[in-house]
């Protein structure tokens, strides 16, 4: 596995240790929040509702086994006992004291871990697909690009105080579990006569103004990326609104200047920074690729998964929903569900951690991701040890088989903790879970994303969800709308707004009625919510979540 | 007519913890909405806000909430302030597993 250089971890200690005289400082009254505030938040510490909040930048969401058991050993010590995995593959700690912070920073390095630039106007964590390096489907890992970038981005002296935020994704796949057109720049690997490349997207973003980005360059050469990366963010660096916090996001400036201007533009500005890359960067990015080479995969016998799975069906409903294609011979991807049926999505206890990072150290080539739908991936397994793992999982309540189904919710912190929320989202996510599992309709239902955000901020992705719920607060109370057909894959698209939002305890009700329509009007099975809802457009649906409008409608006929 | 002023109470974050804290008449912080002072004059609240700002070490971004009297002290009007005074409804954490 990649680690970090010995520069990169004397660069993590300074910060540490000027953050430890900052909070110093700040505790002993010679900073004002307003001085500290900037400070705190370059080092991932926001105030929430109830607790301070810590955000740790998982890299592309790849952690060893010594790393998950950092956090869990955080988790325990300093904060009660779990972490919440997030949709930008971080873990976000709820409830660590300011006077820790330094100790937890410390602690976190000890095994290569920070929160440096998880908040604030720079370019974020660079999130990747989970299943990087493992699956069948993938051109090449674009772990080492995501590792280059990183470096590149981190303390870039041009990129420290952006107009605002700034993410990017990459996939080495085409099919795209990365969100890459929901992001402020999205890499998709490509190739062309044989070359590889990048097919390099701009200006997508979800919040209060949703886009879907737009290819800027269809064929990047990869050894340009670097240069042509710096290219867009110093156009935008210029042209974004600073002005206006909701306009100041490359989603708008690329819509307000059009994305040919915006070419032209980065084009022109690339031209010039090429000659400044003298191929140092290529130099390093062969390096790192070396430290992504692939584990050693064994040649062995699968008759144990076999067995399990012709005589145990609840092994075989795990394996059948919760396992993913490896690109080697006798291996499968492992995904771990934090969905339990009533749980809060995306939460770990520090026992689940320690077991997954066990069960990776034994069985997984020491490798574990984080998916920005809020679960953990042993991305390398193979078959043969599935039953154990499957067993152990069990014992910490980790086997729920529900990937990629009803229950598999992405839900921010919403009301629960974030100040900035219009509504709450975990209880709702929680609802839907407990009560489509009670129906037993779940894996009837079949391949259903539900996403839900507690405001427009849009951390929950709901805009992309084949259903979406968005928590506003309509006159002092909850209230949720619901958008639907949206597609965070290859095929991204915007959820459309039905009507008039739900309460609280009216939104399972409506759930419950679109999901019976949708199993009546589908063809058969093998026809998904989604493919049923874009050849049958809303009305349909609108009409069972708004029966009553019907009646009204056939009452004035 | 002078417009009728919807009482107040002034609520923070500690410093340190990070938890919700209101400011009493005896200019003490308290983790209990119920024991926090009620200002129902818009002057002296505004007053009371300030003092509450100054006191940087202490408390973090300070404010008025609404609140409206009950039986036991101020009571919140709003869902927010509800969790504020109680903690999150996923998890038994936060100020009502300290009660
Ligand atoms: C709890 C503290 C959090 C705060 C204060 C916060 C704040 C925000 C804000 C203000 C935005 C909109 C930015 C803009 O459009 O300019 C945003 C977007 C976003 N956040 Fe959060 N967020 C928080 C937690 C989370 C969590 C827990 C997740 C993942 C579960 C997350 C993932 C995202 C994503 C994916 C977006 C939308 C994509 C985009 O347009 O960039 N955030 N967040
Ligand atoms: S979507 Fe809104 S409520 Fe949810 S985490 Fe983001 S900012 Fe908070």
């Amino acid at each position: 596995m990649y680690r970090y250089s010995d520069f990169d971890a004397a660069f993590v200690a300074s910060r540490n240790s000027q953050f430890r005289q900052q909070v110093e400082r700040r505790i002993d009254g010679s900073l004002t929040e307003d001085e500290f505030r900037p400070l705190r938040l370059m080092n991932g510490l926001y105030l929430q509702l109830h607790a301070y909040m810590l955000r740790v930048a998982i890299p592309y969401g790849t952690l060893s086994s010594a790393q998950m058991r950092q956090l869990a050993y955080v988790a325990q010590k300093w904060d009660r006992g779990y972490g919440h995995f997030t949709t930008r593959q971080n873990m976000q700690f709820n409830w660590p004291k300011l006077s820790d912070v330094p100790d937890i920073l410390d602690a976190l390095a000890k095994v290569q871990l920070h929160a440096i630039q998880t908040s604030g106007n720079t370019i974020r964590n660079v999130t990747a697909d989970h299943f990087a390096g493992a699956s069948a489907d993938e051109i090449a890992d674009p772990r080492p690009v995501a590792e280059l970038i990183r470096q590149w981005s981190t303390d870039h002296p041009e990129f420290q105080f952006l107009p605002r935020k700034f993410k990017i994704a990459i996939t080495g796949s085409p099919n795209d579990r990365a969100v890459t057109k929901a992001h402020d720049i999205g890499l998709r690997m490509v190739e062309q006569d044989g070359e590889p490349g990048f097919e390099v997207i701009v200006g997508g973003g979800l919040g209060r103004t949703p886009m879907i980005g737009k290819v800027v360059r269809e064929f990047l050469p990869r050894a340009d990326l670097l240069p042509y990366l710096e290219a867009i963010v110093s156009v935008w660096n210029l042209l974004g609104r600073r002005d206006n916090k909701f306009k100041s996001r490359i989603k708008i400036t690329v819509h307000e200047h059009g994305i040919d201007d915006i070419r032209a533009r980065v084009e022109e500005r690339f031209e010039t920074l090429k000659p400044a890359f003298n191929g140092i960067d290529q130099t390093i990015l062969a390096g790192i690729e070396a430290q992504f080479a692939p584990p050693e995969f064994r040649v062995a016998p699968t008759d144990a998964y076999d067995t399990a799975y012709a005589n145990d069906p609840v092994f075989r409903s795990w394996a059948d929903t919760n396992l993913a294609a490896h690109r080697a011979e006798g291996y499968a991807i492992v995904q771990v569900s934090l969905k339990k049926q009533g749980e809060t999505p995306g939460d770990a206890s520090a026992e689940q951690m320690r077991l997954l990072a066990d069960l990776a150290e034994r069985y997984g080539h020491d490798e574990l991701r984080i998916s920005h739908e809020q679960n953990v991936i042993l991305p390398h397994v193979h078959k043969s040890d599935l039953p154990a793992i499957h067993a152990e999982l069990k014992a910490q309540r980790l086997a729920t088989a529900n990937i990629g189904l009803i229950s598999d919710i992405i839900a921010c912190p919403g009301m629960d903790y974030c100040t900035l929320a219009t509504a709450r989202s975990i209880p709702i996510a929680q609802e839907i879970a407990t009560r489509f599992d009670e129906l037993k309709l779940e894996h009837d239902i079949g391949a259903l994303k539900i996403k839900i955000s507690g405001c427009i901020n849009a951390c929950g992705h709901h805009h992309v969800g084949h259903i979406g719920i968005l928590g506003l607060d309509r006159a002092g109370v909850e209230n949720y709308q619901i958008t639907l057909g949206g597609d965070h894959t290859e095929t991204a698209a915007l959820g459309d707004r039905t009507g008039r939002g739900f309460a609280a305890d009216e939104v399972i009700p409506a759930i419950e009625r679109l999901i019976h329509a949708y199993l009546d009007l589908r063809d058969d099975r093998s026809e998904s919510f989604l493919d049923a809802y874009r050849r049958l457009g809303a009305d349909p649906f609108k009409a069972a979540l708004y029966p009553e409008k019907q009646e009204s409608r056939a009452n004035a006929a | 007519m002078p417009r009728i002023y919807t009482p107040k109470v002034v609520t923070a974050n500690a410093l340190i913890e990070g938890d919700v804290i209101y400011l009493t008449a005896n200019d003490s912080w308290t983790r209990d909405l119920s024991s926090a002072e009620i200002l129902t004059d818009e002057a002296h609240a505004q007053l009371r806000l300030l003092e509450a700002d100054s006191r940087q070490a202490e408390a973090v971004g300070a404010y008025l909430a609404d609140v409206k009297p009950g039986k036991t002290g101020p009571e919140p009007t709003h869902f927010r302030e509800d969790f504020r005074r109680t903690g999150p409804s996923n998890y038994f954490h936060g100020k009502q597993a300290q009660r």
